[in-house]
């Protein structure tokens, strides 16, 4: 009983050491190795993406990619296959997990003008064109869901630019179907629906 | 590289709008887009038959959404299993968005633009797609969810489901498969019968027969069902 009695301070110290807060966890090396690009509050510092607020298994999936070279564009070549080169599962879980956490600042940096346009393609689509609605995967909100990406509140340049380089060939980390969607889009659908989810909360 | 002044001024011409219109292209490009520019879109003359070029271009448009072997996918909304689907009964659902005797404001835009000779294509072509079940259903619901599929609810007056869909639940006709179906999809459909299928006044249609069955189920028997069906091939 006695030992049971020393042993609680030492079992709650221990799990108040692990769940910290954000503020204390941006003290760990590997989170300051992402921020250094990523921007303090991981807001995004481009051409790096905002990962505050991302879907935690969409980060950690495209962590694994960038470990595996799958995921092949330019920037991601020469900025994340190093970062990612030497990352444990481990710290790709809690990298993922920490990020998902933090609170995200929207963009809003599309062209305003657009925004109408983007939202209809977003929200119906083209049919006309062969154009799938944006919404069935990625939510009304453009939240995502389990490892399908939040769009919302993204950077204009660079949702202009993932959606440019699945149209010029570059690989998609998991597979199907982006490569075929953003091959069938104008670059003034691609500029409409970059500028719609910018502002997005 | 033309000696004749006439094509000197087509080329011109062609350049000055290529750059108000398309930016900078190949002059390759620009004469392809030119090309295409004039043919109109391909829906208008409803001929009938479908282009080899338009089918393939809509099947791949419906694979983006529902699996690049239709298998079905867990977007937001989970997208349901066309692979091995009756043609009946895709055909049928098609027309019934159209209709809105089936209430679906994203597959109302799919389908409304498609033309029967489309629709029928796209049927025939989503039939012969056999690939695996995505699977994901928890297990333990399976063996009670067999139970239902293969012997009813005598209790609450519901019958076997395999009495129509069949015992390998492949369906025929306008009735449905539902082996290999998304787990999260038969469920939400069950649950919400009433309120998406039938919706037409106006044009009542075979859906009316799944009304007391969905309605008689509780919860957890739709979700048992839901898991057994789909980790069937």
């Amino acid at each position: 009983m006695m030992k049971h009695f020393r042993l609680a301070p030492a079992i709650l110290a221990f799990i108040c050491f692990t769940i910290t807060s954000p503020a204390s966890r941006a003290e760990s090396p590997s989170v300051r190795n992402c921020t250094w690009c990523h921007g303090g509050r991981a807001q995004g510092y481009s051409p790096a993406p905002r990962l505050a607020g991302q879907r935690a298994e969409y980060i950690w999936h495209q962590l694994i990619e960038f470990n595996r070279h799958t995921r092949d564009n330019p920037f991601s070549k020469w900025y994340m296959w190093p970062a990612a080169a030497n990352l444990s599962p481990k710290t790709v879980h809690d990298l993922a997990t920490y990020f998902s956490m933090l609170p995200a600042q929207s963009a809003n940096d599309g062209e305003i003008a657009l925004i109408a346009q983007g939202k209809t393609i977003y929200q119906q689509g083209m049919p006309d064109s062969n154009v799938v609605a944006c919404v069935v995967c990625h939510g009304p909100a453009a939240e995502g869901v389990r490892e399908i990406p939040r769009l919302g509140g993204l950077e204009y340049a660079y949702l202009k630019r993932r959606l440019e380089q699945w149209g010029q060939g570059y690989a998609v980390a998991a597979g199907p179907p982006m490569p075929h969607i953003a091959g069938n889009l104008s670059p003034r659908d691609i500029a409409a629906i970059a500028s719609y989810l910018s502002f997005l909360e | 590289m033309n000696a004749f002044p006439m094509g000197s001024s087509i080329m011109i011409f062609v350049r000055h709008w290529q750059r108000r219109t398309l930016g900078a292209l190949s002059l390759q490009a620009t004469i392809l887009a030119a090309a295409f520019a004039t043919v109109g879109p391909a829906n208008a003359v409803d001929s009938g038959a479908a282009s080899q070029a338009d089918l393939q271009a809509k099947i791949g448009y419906c694979q983006d959404c529902h699996g690049s072997s239709a298998q079905g996918y867990r977007g937001y909304l989970p997208i349901p299993r066309l692979a091995g689907q009756q043609p009946g009964y895709l055909e049928n659902q098609l027309r019934a968005f159209i209709e809105h005797r089936r209430t679906n404001n994203i597959m109302f835009n799919v389908a409304h633009t498609l033309s029967p000779a489309m629709i029928s294509g796209l049927a025939a072509h989503f039939r012969g797609l056999h690939p695996e079940p995505l699977g994901g259903a928890p297990r333990e619901l399976v063996a009670a969810g067999e139970n239902i599929f293969q012997n009813g609810v005598p209790d609450a007056n519901i019958a076997a489901c395999a009495a129509c869909h069949g015992p390998q639940a492949t369906g025929t006709g306008q009735i449905p498969r539902l082996a290999g179906q998304l787990y999260p999809y038969v469920i939400k459909e069950l649950v919400n019968w009433g309120k998406e299928r039938g919706q037409n006044p106006t044009i009542p249609d075979t859906s009316a027969i799944m009304s007391p069955v969905a309605h008689s189920l509780t919860k957890s028997q739709i979700e048992a069902v839901a898991a057994y069906v789909s980790y069937l091939k």
